[in-house]
């Protein structure tokens, strides 16, 4: 089980353009986008670190920016760490799919698509998951639906 | 933003039988629809199609205080309702730093392994009647109804609880709680072992599901798959055990784990989790201590800026609760990572190469609740 400082000092190896925020709940790594499939892979891979299990894949609507959030674990050394993905381009957000690192990314990448419109490079079968096809994208803080007003 | 709609990739060929299994079949136990592709009676494929029941929660969580979303998250999965509803109070204390007094923890805890009992006699009952063996589903919900009995004179409802609250308990448990807890572990330990004589060794069943859809580890590993069905594959994967909540420290127990990882395996996991909860449950119920049934809380909760993960063990597997907070009394967003999302995915990998007879029995075996899906 690595703490903070090793674990960024295997990331820093990897992405020295990485930053780490402080002050979180759990250790956090922002990548540029090109990084993240290099990163996810050799996160994977490295035998110090084995992230071989992803938690959880989402996405945040900052409204200046959308962020993808990874949540990984390790099966092995059960420990946790959170990478983030800022995309400003918000109009036509794209971001390399790591449906090739952890399969399970596949169908959590086509439930971010669908709720956030977020596209993923090189997903197998990118589409809509739950909602139609021509539906907008309800997650987006910019989303107003007239019939099921939800106003916060 | 361009509306470019990408679609169906998948290239049928001319030969292939695709047959439609569900939304309304009996054995998906609510609305999934599997497309399944046949050569003779072989799978070739299959796509899960899912969002018949999809109602947005985390959309609506936006919009909700904490404590109206605990009502949503029983909604979810609605046999670990109990559970569901602990994920987002831990996270809500954890943020607010609230020490929740131990009798809520040891309360909460032994309410958690009950509804772990009561979903895994769901579970046990519906699986048998989906594989033809309709005795079972008598005895599953006999013994079920027990544990529904003790839930509704402590809280009122039966199945959507809402019972947790952050900082603590809506009310003191019922003064008959204890007693009647205990009446029931006694009873139900008579009980259990009949459901082996009735299922487990029975050869007709065992047929069924002996070395059917198999898992290996690495394939559990990389579809995120949790919970019994992960265990019946070797892969330790408890948060009970992982990062004790609750009370959960504090008690001796076993995580079962097979090596099999077929439907058998995935069976005999719940099976053994069955006694295991009755063990926990029998460690704390003379132990609970007297004090407050909740901290103090202002009634506006207001979670500091920033973002908040926590996990529990559902009856199914992780769940997983992410919160950013803005400051404000609704959440910025709201992510659940439900058990069945990631364990309904490798349906294809366990399904194809067999019999369409075998779907039932697989898709049985893991248990799969749709609204937790959906969300």
């Amino acid at each position: 089980m690595l703490n903070k400082q090793e674990l960024s000092e295997i990331i820093l190896k990897m992405v020295p353009e990485a930053t780490f925020p402080e002050g979180t709940q759990l250790t956090e790594v922002i990548v540029p986008a090109e990084n993240i499939l290099a990163l996810a892979e050799g996160l994977k891979n490295n035998k110090e670190t084995a992230f071989d299990y992803l938690i959880s894949l989402t996405a945040v609507d900052f409204t200046t920016n959308m962020t993808v959030v990874y949540h990984l674990d390790s099966t092995q050394f059960r420990h946790l760490i959170v990478l983030k993905v800022v995309l400003n381009d918000r109009e036509n957000p794209l971001v390399d799919s790591v449906s090739s690192v952890w399969a399970t990314a596949e169908f959590h990448e086509r439930e971010v698509f669908d709720l956030f419109g977020i596209r993923f490079n090189n997903h197998p079968n990118l589409k809509r998951l739950f909602l139609e096809d021509d539906y907008g994208f309800p997650l987006r803080k910019d989303f107003r639906d007239e019939i099921n007003i939800i106003e916060r | 933003m361009s509306e470019e709609i990408i679609k169906d990739v998948i290239v049928r060929e001319n030969e292939d039988y695709i047959i439609n299994m569900g939304p309304q079949h009996p054995s998906t136990h609510g609305v999934l629809r599997f497309e399944v592709c046949l050569k003779g009676e072989t799978v070739k494929y299959l796509i899960p199609h899912i969002g018949y029941i999809h109602r947005g929660i985390e959309k609506m969580c936006e919009a909700d205080t904490y404590q109206q979303i605990i009502h949503l998250t029983d909604r979810m999965d609605y046999l670990s309702a109990h559970i569901n509803n602990e994920a987002v109070c831990m996270v809500v204390e954890e943020a607010m730093q609230v020490e929740v007094p131990e009798r809520v923890k040891y309360i909460r805890t032994i309410l958690d392994e009950l509804n772990r009992l009561a979903s895994h006699q769901l579970w046990w009952c519906a699986f048998g009647m989906d594989l033809g063996a309709l005795t079972a589903f008598f005895y599953g919900l006999r013994d079920r109804e027990h544990i529904l009995d003790i839930f509704e004179e402590s809280f009122g409802s039966r199945l959507l609880h809402s019972f947790n609250t952050p900082g603590g308990l809506m009310h003191d448990v019922h003064p008959n709680f204890q007693k009647r807890t205990k009446e029931f572990i006694t009873y139900f330990r008579k009980k259990l072992p009949e459901y082996d004589q009735l299922l487990t060794g029975n050869i007709i069943f065992q047929e069924r599901v002996k070395g059917v859809g198999y898992m290996s580890r690495e394939k559990a590993i990389a579809y995120g798959v949790t919970g019994p069905s992960a265990r019946g594959s070797n892969l330790a994967c408890d948060i009970r055990k992982i990062a004790p909540y609750g009370a959960y420290d504090k008690v001796q127990f076993n995580e079962i784990l097979m090596t099999e990882g077929d439907t058998f395996a995935r069976y005999q996991v719940r099976m053994g989790e069955m006694w295991e909860s009755m063990k926990i449950i029998e460690q704390l119920i003379d132990n609970i201590p007297e004090g407050d049934f909740t901290a103090k809380m202002k009634p506006i909760i207001k979670l500091p800026a920033g973002e908040y993960f926590k996990r529990v063990e559902t009856a199914r597997g992780e769940l997983a609760v992410y919160v950013v907070s803005d400051g404000n009394k609704t959440p910025y967003r709201m992510k659940f990572r439900s058990p069945n999302f990631s364990n309904l995915f490798v349906m294809n990998e366990l399904a194809a190469g067999g019999k369409i007879a075998d779907l039932v029995a697989i898709s049985g075996s893991l248990d799969l609740v749709i609204p937790d899906i959906d969300r």
